[in-house]
């Protein structure tokens, strides 16, 4: 069995039609629901109420605190709308009737991580200033780039999380799977996204923050195109 | 090579063409060299015991597997050179292949802009009034009946109007009324030039969609004639055989 | 085509052993390379007897990248070729490589206590290590929870190609992050300055563990082989299809 081939340049205006069909599609369905968003908001915001409480103000300042925080609960509130993601493809076999489309396998992937990703950046859109309010941390002048860094580190999560989440779902164990697979690959971004935050709210210069923002970025670009060309080896072909 | 040589009767072109199709799974042979041709207007009926494969053939035929070994063509163009091909082949299966969130009219919907139809919130329409549950388009599938649901789904399948139709045990869970109305649109289908491929394990309803029938089993055709030339009764005995042989 | 391969490479009709020379000699090196670190090598001026462990740390470590390498290697292989033995060697040097990964993770504190008085440090060694440790265990589950080989073998390989294009971020992160929080170097890479017995015990150890490589993967290989025959076995017996 041949490998599948990369869509060549001219079909990339198709490739990129049907993946915006596929996340429209998926978009509609959770806003149909709404269940994972919201579990995904209240969790983030839970996150942040325990964090808070669970360690000595007087030792480490709200605002010292926030940058780790903040990403991790991006993390595991992220887990939760990935693992819906291709659980919808799963009841009723909805996944035979993507496959027998005319459409390319990676537009399929493409379409979920785009659903995925604004799924991950409505979350964000609420924690984040949900952690300005409770953390006290000024966001004047550092929310567009915070944001900036939001979108870049939600790029990554969502790459390889939406892969692992088409493989783990697949398998026996798919809610144990997910977190361990794509954990030690969230590591690079959330690290980057936490120093370049930490430097940003301490307001320190940019240039401090690009060696971290440059991992994030490499990480980015290497990973939804692994990703995107890995995913049709994880389809029954 | 199975059975009879077959002449197609009204020599239309072929729809789809299998070509010496073998599939493996880790070594076994669910496809063990299968050959037929299904031309506009026919309908294939292919029975079988469970195990015979055919499920895996169906597969196969609607791009969702890549054969170990030989060729299917649909439309003359092979189902692997790209994925041009399955734009002419609709699938139903016994799995709704719906999603339950969304409304009927939204699931057609999707299926048609996903093959490139135009207008398709017309063709949804027209599709889910030809399956005659307009009148629900606006439920939430998982709110509707199994017998609604097939024949939403069966919509689905035909929006686009495709050259070949799939089905694969479409029957499975539907009551009286909907298998009536099954039947009606798949032969209404046929009736209008498409090829049909059904599985089944019901004989009669096969049979009274089919204008050729097979029989697999253990992955090859060991029958296949045209519907005119068959006795029902002596072929069910056969068939039963064939069954009782392979339990 | 793929079907005659799947049980490609099985021993011959003189159904070979598990345990074999090879093993035998690969406990034996590893014997002779223990005497020879506990008696034969001098301890290190400062750091007295605990610094012995380091003969075991870091071969143990080389050979756990090795492991590593060999996995993402094989799983290129696989999907490119789909032979099911390219498979089989990624899964026992996966396992091995476990092995070898959690000697260098309860050896590193064994030896960072005594001198430096901590248990675990963040070193980039150390770190790396945890995460291969990680991806590891991560592939095996992975392994575990899937019960069809074929699926079984191409998501592994999946996980071993990303798995590898990681390392280098994660190791990208943890240089960063170190440079930027200066931390006690506890486990110092290969000083080029070491004395002669010590550079030769270093590197007797390393082709001890090598060797033990070599043999664990070939045992488990072959035990990779009889459960796949087994498994034809009882899917041809259960009935033709």
């Amino acid at each position: 069995m041949a490998a599948p081939a990369m869509p060549t340049a001219p079909e990339l205006p198709e490739l990129l039609r049907a993946a915006w069909l596929i996340a429209r599609k998926d978009l509609a369905i959770e806003f149909r629901t709404r269940t994972a968003f919201f579990s995904a908001v209240v969790f983030a915001l839970l996150g942040l109420t325990i964090f808070y409480f669970a360690w000595d103000a007087t030792a480490v300042a709200a605002i010292d605190l926030a940058p780790g925080v903040l990403w991790v609960i991006f993390t595991f509130s992220g887990l939760l709308g990935l693992q819906r993601s291709f659980g919808v493809e799963q009841a009723d076999r909805a996944m035979d009737a993507l496959l027998a489309a005319p459409v390319d396998r990676e537009a399929i992937y493409l379409g979920k991580a785009i659903a995925n990703f604004l799924f991950v950046a409505g979350v964000q859109a609420i924690s984040i200033p949900a952690l300005a309010l409770f953390y006290n941390v000024p966001l004047a002048g550092v929310w567009l780039p915070l944001a900036g860094i939001a979108l870049l580190a939600a790029i990554g999560l969502v790459a390889v999380g939406t892969l692992f989440s088409a493989m783990a779902v697949n398998t026996r164990l798919a809610e144990l799977l997910l977190p361990m697979l794509s954990l030690p690959f969230f590591i690079p971004v959330v690290t980057a996204a936490a120093q370049t935050t930490a430097r940003l709210l301490a307001g320190r210069p940019a240039a401090e923050a690009w060696p971290w923002l440059r991992i994030l970025l490499g990480f980015d670009l290497v990973f939804v195109v692994a990703c995107a060309i890995a995913f049709p080896y994880t389809l029954d072909e | 090579m199975p059975g009879a040589a077959l002449e197609s009767i009204n020599a239309k072109p072929p729809v789809v063409e299998a070509e010496g199709l073998v599939r493996a799974f880790s070594g076994r042979r669910a496809v063990d060299g299968v050959d037929f041709t299904i031309s506009a207007g026919e309908c294939l009926a292919l029975f079988g015991p469970n195990g015979a494969g055919k499920t895996t053939l169906l597969r196969l035929l609607a791009g969702l597997l890549a054969p170990t070994a030989g060729s299917c063509r649909v439309g003359g163009v092979s189902l692997r050179a790209g994925r041009a091909a399955r734009a002419e082949v609709g699938l139903v299966s016994h799995a709704s292949m719906l999603y339950g969130a969304l409304t009927a009219r939204e699931n057609v919907e999707f299926a048609a802009r996903m093959y490139g139809v135009r207008d398709a919130t017309r063709a949804a329409k027209r599709a889910l009034v030809q399956m005659r549950v307009a009148d629900r388009a606006e439920a939430p599938v998982r709110a509707l009946s199994r017998g609604l649901q097939q024949r939403v789904s069966i919509a689905r399948a035909i929006v686009h109007e495709p050259r070949l139709l799939l089905c694969d045990e479409p029957y499975t869970g539907l009551d009286e009324v909907g298998s009536a109305a099954l039947t009606t649109a798949l032969a209404e289908r046929r009736d209008r030039g498409a090829a049909l491929l059904l599985v089944t394990h019901n004989l009669n309803e096969g049979l009274a969609l089919a204008t050729h029938a097979a029989i697999m089993r253990r992955g090859r055709f060991v029958r296949h004639e045209s519907r005119i030339a068959l006795d029902p009764v002596s072929y069910a005995t056969a068939y039963r055989e064939l069954v009782t042989a392979d339990a | 085509m793929t079907e005659r391969l799947s049980i490609a490479g099985a021993p011959s009709a003189t159904r070979a052993p598990i345990v074999d020379g090879w093993l035998a000699a690969a406990a034996l090196a590893v014997a002779a390379a223990y005497v020879r670190i506990i008696w034969f090598t001098p301890p290190e001026a400062t750091q007295g007897l605990a610094q012995k462990i380091y003969y075991l740390h870091l071969p143990a470590a080389l050979n756990a990248y090795i492991a590593f390498a060999v996995v993402a290697v094989t799983s290129i292989v696989y999907l490119w070729l789909r032979d099911p033995r390219a498979d089989r060697v990624a899964e026992a040097s996966a396992e091995v490589g476990l092995l070898f990964t959690t000697v260098v993770l309860t050896t590193g504190p064994i030896w960072g206590k005594p001198i430096w008085g901590t248990w675990w440090t963040w070193d980039a060694r150390l770190t790396l290590t945890l995460f291969l440790w990680f991806i590891y265990a991560g592939y095996l589950v992975l392994r575990g929870a899937i019960p069809e080989p074929e699926m079984r073998a191409r998501y592994s390989a999946v996980l071993g190609i990303l798995g590898a294009l990681l390392i280098p971020f994660i190791h990208m992160s943890v240089y960063l992050f170190r440079t930027l929080h200066p931390m006690p170097i506890v486990l110092k890479p290969d000083r080029p300055s070491l004395p002669p017995e010590m550079l030769q015990t270093l590197l007797f150890s390393f082709a001890a563990f090598f060797l033990a490589y070599l043999a664990l993967v070939r045992a488990r290989y072959r035990l990779a082989v009889e459960r796949a025959l087994l498994a034809e076995r009882e899917s041809h017996s259960e009935g033709e299809r």
